[in-house]
């Protein structure tokens, strides 16, 4: 589904990023490790092109998003991103966050359809598009026991909430991807679980999904594969048992001495 | 002071009954729309050149745009609002061949020029949103100018408010030099009555005292939008 080749990506003249090729397959959950300043964020951030790559492509899709002429907007909308610090948009209510996205994306293919419209397909009003946003994200909402907080404003959940309707909102645009960026870095300790326990029923639903965590434990759990990075490098990739249990390359062995 | 009660009796004679008043009232009218159309345009211009600023800058046209938006604040903030009057009314129009009321004239001198000032606070006012609300909005597949409509440039508004207020305030203040191309505004409209009485020591008083209410309804109105903005914000 995503196909890394080559990709390097450089902030002036630090390479943070050197020469990385993977290929991630649907359904696959892939957990980035490794120690902080290794890349790890970086590369993520990459796979939907939030840093555009210095070179190397990414195929997503069968199409190369890295390339400058590709209209990143729409695959965006097919990769689902959850960030650290939420990002949850603080002047919207909570349904308004979730609908936000695909009520823009409804409207404007209604717009072209309306220009040219071969199958006939009925156009909606405005109004239709609302109101079937609107009960998608009531049920995304229900989904995570969150439905009474829905016309109220971010600043009034705590961390693990934000970070609920933060995956249900990415969840709103049925992507086919979602890239987690450490999302339960900024939280409290007692309400990591919440989080991830949302996570785990994703991965079980056959989401495909990249995190970059440092919940060993949840790597373990959930993880088909676990990707180890350092110094802008991939040192070592493997199944969680094998990962955890029989690592070979020396700084990973270090690493997990330190980790576990 | 006897003498000041002799004062207020002549003007009050000059204001009601020679019909003063309905000077006064277009003046008043001239400068409420001086300062809020001005301000319009203002926000308009201003909004427009600070998101050109904020654009990121590795290729041609944006870096073009913002050469251009740097000269035009240069050049509004860099000279006073009176010789802009004057330029554009005596100078630039008339090269151009157009004839335009005086006040028409103001009102787009005023929002010309409040848009360079108000494109610094709206570029300060965008800095303040935290950089991740443009990455969500990107991320979910938004592109840039949908992000900053819907997202970006309401919480800079509300970050804002407060200075635009003054911005406002300052606006309705300095209308009065736009007797200097001839416009009828409540300076402008005070002054006749003092030269029609001989007496300036009242109207002036008046002039200041319609000044002030002014202002203090617009912090009033600028507080309770910074209220309803605030929504957001509080905790429920």
């Amino acid at each position: 589904m995503i196909d890394v080749v080559n990709l390097k990506k450089s902030f002036g003249d630090l390479d943070v990023l050197k020469d990385i090729s993977i290929s991630i397959n649907k359904g696959e959950k892939v957990v980035v490790v490794g120690p902080s300043g290794s890349g790890k964020s970086t590369f993520l951030r990459c796979l939907n092109c939030m840093e555009d790559p210095t070179s190397g492509s990414i195929i997503f899709n069968g199409v190369d998003i890295a390339d400058m002429n590709v209209d990143i907007n729409i695959h965006r909308q097919k990769m689902g991103m959850v960030f650290q610090h939420f990002n949850l948009f603080n002047n919207k209510t909570v349904v308004q966050n979730i609908m936000l996205a695909p009520v823009y994306v409804e409207k404007k293919r209604m717009r072209k359809l309306k220009r040219k419209n071969p199958n006939g397909e009925a156009i909606k009003s405005t109004a239709q598009i609302k109101q079937e946003a609107h009960d998608q994200a009531m049920k995304l909402l229900e989904r995570i026991g969150l439905q009474d907080k829905a016309d109220c404003y971010p600043s009034s959940l705590s961390g693990g909430q934000k970070q609920r309707v933060a995956i249900v909102r990415s969840l709103a645009m049925n992507p086919d991807v979602i890239l987690f960026d450490e999302p339960t870095s900024a939280l409290d300790p007692e309400m990591v679980g919440e989080v991830l326990e949302l996570m785990k029923e994703l991965a079980d639903s056959g989401m495909t999904m990249v995190v970059v965590t440092h919940e060993m434990g949840f790597a373990r759990e959930i993880a088909t594969r676990v990707l180890f990075m350092d110094e802008g490098k991939i040192l070592e990739q493997a199944p969680p048992e094998e990962f955890f249990t029989n690592p070979k390359h020396p700084r990973l062995k270090d690493f997990l001495s330190k980790v576990l | 002071m006897n003498n000041f009660g002799l004062k207020i009796e002549r003007f009050i004679e000059i204001f009601i009954d020679n019909g003063g008043y309905k000077e006064v009232l277009t003046g008043l009218q001239n400068t409420l729309k001086i300062a809020i159309i001005g301000l319009a345009i203002g926000i308009i211009i201003g909004t427009l050149i600070a998101v050109v600023r904020v654009l990121p800058k590795y290729r041609f046209f944006p870096r073009f745009l913002n050469g251009i938006c740097s000269f035009y604040v240069a050049f509004f903030r860099g000279t006073p609002i009176v010789v802009q009057l004057l330029l554009s009314y005596y100078v630039a129009l008339p090269l151009m061949g157009i004839n335009l009321p005086s006040v028409t004239v103001a009102i787009v001198v005023f929002g010309l020029n409040s848009g360079a000032y108000i494109s610094e606070i709206m570029r300060g006012g965008i800095m303040s949103v935290d950089g991740g609300q443009m990455e969500g909005g990107r991320a979910m597949g938004l592109p840039f100018s949908k992000t900053m409509i819907s997202i970006v440039i309401p919480q800079a508004i509300k970050n804002i408010l407060p200075t635009l207020g003054n911005e406002f305030i300052t606006l309705i203040k300095e209308t009065s030099v736009v007797s200097f191309v001839g416009a009828l505004d409540l300076y402008v409209a005070f002054n006749r009555i003092g030269s029609n009485s001989y007496e300036f020591m009242v109207p002036y008083l008046v002039m200041a005292l319609i000044y002030i209410v002014l202002v203090i309804i617009i912090t009033g109105l600028v507080k309770l939008m910074e209220r309803s903005l605030g929504k957001s914000d509080r905790r429920r």
